[in-house]
């Protein structure tokens, strides 16, 4: 009577990259909302990439701009941290390295998301 | 045991690779050249909240000849990506393996590619300038 739970409790998590299937699927599900996003962003770059100073400002300011360029920021580089880290386990031999790449381009996908996300806040805010 | 029998990995310098041999390792590859992109997004955010000298500089940047080729090479990987990156959804989910569909899924992938470069940036001269 020891054992109510089911033998998936034993394996679930324990394939050999110890995270299941949560990497798969955060690839997909990223990749499904970058493409309305990212059609979206490459129309908006293509209309206003030329634009001065002042109107690029209020463009990137502007409620519904900043709010679907945070989430693609967040996508992109949750997305793209998620790819290069697959291009990195197949390729590179040699744990050590591995590791110190799997967390340099960690490292690089959150400050640039971030970076990203600051600048479009500050205009957004700032007026 | 017999050893010069056994089947052998593709030998890519003579390997004819078949298109959707290329179409998967262009995947990659776009995609890795689409992190590269992710910073030029960010660096023209970041000048475009740091002030008016900023934002002139990356605009000189992204208006040069060097910057307009290199703007059209990540605007076409990411339409690779984005039209193959849908085919690998349809496998995700089961459907297109056959031969022939995924030839022709992969010709269709690089086609589109190439026709929404032009479109956008057809948009991008006509109405923004840049």
């Amino acid at each position: 009577m020891s054992e109510f739970r089911t033998p998936i409790k034993d394996a679930r998590g324990l394939g050999s990259s110890h995270f299941g299937v949560g990497h798969w699927w955060a690839q997909r599900t990223t990749a499904l909302a970058l493409i309305p996003l990212l059609l979206w962003f490459v129309i908006g770059i293509a209309v206003h990439g030329g634009a001065d100073y002042a109107a690029a400002r209020e463009w990137v300011g502007s409620p519904v701009t900043a709010v679907l360029m945070v989430v693609t920021l967040g996508a992109v580089f949750y997305h793209g941290a998620l790819g290069v880290q697959v291009v990195i386990e197949d390729y590179v031999d040699g744990e050590g390295l591995k590791l110190v790449l799997l967390l340099l381009v960690r490292a690089a996908a959150i400050l640039l998301a971030l970076a990203g996300i600051f600048a479009v806040l500050s205009i957004a805010f700032g007026g | 045991m017999q050893s010069d029998n056994r089947p052998l990995s593709p030998h890519l310098q003579i390997y004819r690779l078949p298109l959707t041999a290329i179409t998967s390792i262009t995947h990659r590859l776009s995609g890795l050249l689409l992190g590269l992109g992710a910073f030029g997004m960010v660096y023209w955010l970041v000048a475009l909240a740091s002030g008016p000298e900023a934002y002139a500089a990356a605009q000189a940047a992204a208006g040069s000849v060097i910057g307009q080729i290199v703007m059209i090479l990540f605007s076409l990987a990411l339409f690779y990506h984005l039209a193959n990156g849908i085919r690998h959804l349809f496998w995700d989910a089961g459907y297109g393996f056959e031969l022939e569909t995924a030839h022709r899924t992969g010709q269709a992938a690089i086609a589109a590619a190439v026709v929404l470069t032009i479109i956008a940036w057809v948009i991008g001269y006509s109405v923004g300038g840049a």
